[in-house]
């Protein structure tokens, strides 16, 4: 098998960027809120991304990556336009419903923003009045402002920083929103964890139907190692098979905070003899965009 | 002939297989038993009795002729034992490897009533070796159709159908969502028990017939088995997607870090390598002392497999006792003798937190067995007062699976309450050109019933795509083709091809009158 081709790439900030692969069947299958497992290279490891744009036209996926373990660091440096991914498969999980609420909220924290989007997208082309809310650490981090603009009635940009939009976390935006419009039928907010959580916690008192994509440690994606086992409702679901969107106020997120965890000093440890490697020049480094990595001559 | 073997005549004792010594077994991922030598499956051959009522063959979930091979082997033949074998059964190597002989073909062993019973797998693995070993491969003429097959999941029923419907004229593709085929085969059974090496020769069999394998794609969400026949083209579809789906037991402390289904383990261990953990990146969990609830194949696995990862200590705990345990006769021995601890009649009932989201022990229950259940077994009860505590940082479930959703989700086949897919008795589902077998139409049960399904399901295949069954004979080399009956010679101006007499080369096979059919690999074997 000849892999998967990488067909754009777009860096948005020194941790985040984002990959286009031509996959036609793929881009023709995928629904917002599914998402891919993606192995680049062999030895690699299966890592779950969500899809964040399908193009059905050009028969390509948009994926939006965060170097944060070793795995998304090393695709950081090998992921270049031309090369391939090893394997790919999706699209995985439930579709989103997108349902016939007149007016939703979409919200979006950091790496989240690309998720929700197509999300955001369907609302709109549903017919949905469409408000949005994106949040980011601060104004160097923003990606996809426009993009996401377009698909939304409404709109507001959050930095922790307050470097660019309103200062404070999207909690704040998602406050600001619903004191707006009292109306709002539907919420979905992506992000980490800690996001999602405060999200749900700000939609609650509202009784705003709230939904979030959950995010666990994955093996095959297909409902077969229940690795991606969460609490919702006090039941366990796959987030593979039964998800990866739950009804946020059901969801048990200190039990998926902590079995995110699960391999903390592994991946820690790899990362650790990965850089260390890095630096020694013993692993091909193509010019990286990442900070503290020495850039080394070619051999 | 030689003269008449009786029970007195025959070598008295079963032949022992070398195995590696428990000691250095359990620190290495290599196979356990090394198989039979030539002189060893010689003397084993010897104790067939070749008896004329043959019960082994019914035995067998796919009716090999096992007096027939193993006969052969007492001629020296292995190229015939290996072409009576594949006649029925596809992967000999695998089946005399994981087959629960000693519940099938050996347990009805004539020889068996009075001494041990010929020991029919180790036989049928020595054949399988030796193909292996010989790169022999049992390809018939085929004369290719205008059939278009596919197969969802390259697990054993898949693979099974996917031969035959291969061998029948079929251009065939087997879809599997892993980055490799093989199924449970690849993902479930550890190296040391089914090496990788031998799943990789069985599948390059497949391809050989013209079997295309398409990976990393998921069946239901890339494309619906509706779309497979509406948009797609094939002609008739099996599904053969097993039953993955992890039973976890819904007591206290289950969704604690440190709490896995042997699925995972087994499958972040064999097919992400994870125990070559840092050269691969997927992790591993691996427990100083580790607990495995069930007593399964999939557990003894799951412990075996703990115990080369670096575990101190391996607990087996199942409700019910040593009688009831469902696992291979040799992997339980095995297992025993590489030290695991066995507590049978015992239950957990929570798993304890360390305080720090991790596992410190768990707590069980001593069980009694009272009257059989719809199962037939004895069905084990809490005896009140007997809880105790077990101190372990690991704990594996292999309680049993379920029907994997994702087909039923994405298609209108009709499911049973269980979830699994309804097929009739010639395996057909309810929907025209759809037939499904294996674990995801019968629940959990062995690699060998799972390709008996597949063999199935593939000859209800041909009945609804019209194909006519062959019925081939060897006469003196030559293979007559005889369609029902009538002898393909008489009746028409077709010229006869000659197919390779049993034991010929198998260049003979590859000459241009035996050609494989183009349009399902685009080249030659």
């Amino acid at each position: 098998m000849a892999g998967f081709e990488i067909v754009g790439r777009q860096d948005f900030s020194e941790v985040t960027y984002l990959l286009e692969i031509r996959h036609p069947m793929l881009a023709r299958a995928a629904q917002p809120g599914q998402f891919v497992i993606v192995m680049a290279r062999p030895e690699g490891e299966r890592i779950p991304l969500t899809i964040a744009d399908f193009n059905r036209g050009a028969g390509t996926i948009t994926l939006v990556i965060q170097a944060v373990g070793k795995t998304t660091r090393e695709m950081q440096q090998s992921c270049r336009v031309g090369t391939t991914l090893y394997a790919l498969v999706g699209p995985m999980g439930l579709p989103s419903p997108i349902g016939r609420a007149k007016k939703v909220l979409c919200v979006g924290g950091g790496l989240g923003v690309a998720p929700v989007f197509p999300q955001a997208r369907a609302f709109k082309e549903a017919g949905a009045y469409v408000f949005g809310v994106i949040g980011f650490r601060s104004k160097n981090l923003v990606f996809w402002k426009r993009k996401f603009r377009t698909w939304c009635d409404e709109y507001l940009l959050c930095t922790d920083d307050g470097s660019a939009g309103i200062k404070g976390t999207v909690t704040e935006g998602i406050r600001q929103a619903i004191e707006k419009h009292p109306d709002i039928e539907e919420c979905v907010a992506i992000g980490p964890p800690v996001m999602m959580k405060a999200a749900t916690e700000a939609t609650r008192p509202h009784k705003i139907k709230t939904v979030v994509s959950l995010n666990p440690l994955m093996v095959d994606g297909t409902g077969m190692c229940g690795g991606c086992r969460v609490k919702v409702g006090g039941r366990v679901k796959f987030a593979c098979v039964d998800g990866p969107d739950f009804d946020a106020h059901q969801v048990d997120f200190d039990d998926l905070t902590s079995r995110l965890k699960r391999f903390a000093e592994e991946e820690k440890a790899a990362l650790e003899r990965w850089s260390e490697n890095c630096r020694l020049g013993r692993v091909a480094v193509s010019s990286p965009s990442g900070a503290g990595l020495d850039r080394k001559r070619s051999a | 002939m030689a003269k008449k073997k009786t029970i007195r005549t025959i070598p008295q004792k079963r032949t022992p297989v070398r195995e590696q010594e428990p000691r250095e077994r359990t620190k290495n991922f290599a196979e356990v038993s090394t198989g039979y030598r030539l002189e060893e499956a010689l003397n084993e051959a010897e104790r067939c009795l070749l008896c004329p009522d043959q019960p082994c063959i019914a035995g067998c979930p796919v009716g090999i002729n096992i007096p027939g091979f193993i006969q052969k082997i007492t001629e020296k033949n292995f190229r015939g034992a290996y072409e009576i074998i594949t006649a029925t059964n596809l992967l000999p190597a695998v089946c005399g490897r994981v087959c629960p002989q000693e519940t099938q073909c050996e347990a009805v062993c004539t020889v068996g009533e009075t001494l041990e019973p010929v020991a029919i797998g180790r036989l049928e693995r020595f054949v399988g070796d030796a193909a292996i070993d010989g790169g022999w491969s049992a390809i018939p003429y085929i004369e290719s159709n205008r059939f278009k097959v596919g197969i969802v999941g390259s697990g054993p029923a898949g693979m099974a159908c996917a031969a035959d419907m291969a061998k029948a004229g079929c251009a065939v593709t087997v879809f599997e969502a892993f980055q490799e085929p093989g199924g449970v085969l690849r993902y479930g059974i550890p190296d040391f028990r089914l090496p990788n090496v031998i799943i990789d020769a069985e599948i390059r069999n497949l391809a050989k017939l013209g079997v295309k394998f398409e990976c990393n794609t998921l069946v239901g969400r890339l494309f619906t088995i509706e779309q497979m026949i509406d948009e797609l083209g094939f002609d008739a579809v099996f599904i053969g997607t097993g039953a993955g789906y992890p039973t976890l037991p819904g007591i206290p402390g289950d969704s604690l870090n440190g709490v896995l289904s042997a699925n995972e383990l087994l499958t972040r261990c064999n097919l992400m390598r994870g125990r070559d953990f840092p050269a691969y990146d997927t992790p591993l969990p691996r427990g100083r002392r580790v607990a495995v609830i069930g007593a399964g194949n999939t557990a003894m696995d799951a412990m075996r497999v703990s115990l080369r990862l670096g575990a101190e200590k391996v607990f087996c705990i199942y409700r019910r006792s040593r009688v009831e345990c469902p696992a291979r006769t040799e992997e339980v021995h095995h297992a025993e003798e590489e030290g695991i601890e066995f507590h049978w009649l015992t239950n957990p009932v929570e798993v304890l937190d360390d305080g720090k989201g991790g596992v410190r022990g768990f707590r069980c229950i001593r069980m009694e067995l009272v009257e059989p259940d719809e199962s037939g077994r004895r069905r084990p009860i809490p005896i009140a007062g007997s809880e105790f505590e077990i101190e372990c940082d690991l704990v594996v479930f292999a309680i049993g699976t379920n029907a994997n959703p994702i087909i039923g989700q994405t298609s209108k086949l009709k499911l049973n309450k269980r979830g699994y897919i309804e097929a009739d008795d010639n395996l057909a589902t309810s929907m025209a050109g759809i037939f499904a077998g294996g674990d995801i139409v019968t629940g959990a049960a062995t690699v060998i019933e799972a390709m008996g399904a597949g063999r199935k399901a593939a000859k209800s295949m041909k009945a609804y795509l019209g194909l006519r069954e062959p019925e081939s004979f060897y006469n003196a080399g030559e293979k007559v083709v005889k369609y029902f009956g009538i002898d393909e010679r008489e009746k028409n101006f077709v010229r006869i091809r000659v197919a390779p007499a049993p034991g010929k080369e198998p260049a003979a096979v590859s000459s241009a009158e035996h050609a494989m059919p183009t349009s399902a690999t685009g080249k030659n074997p």
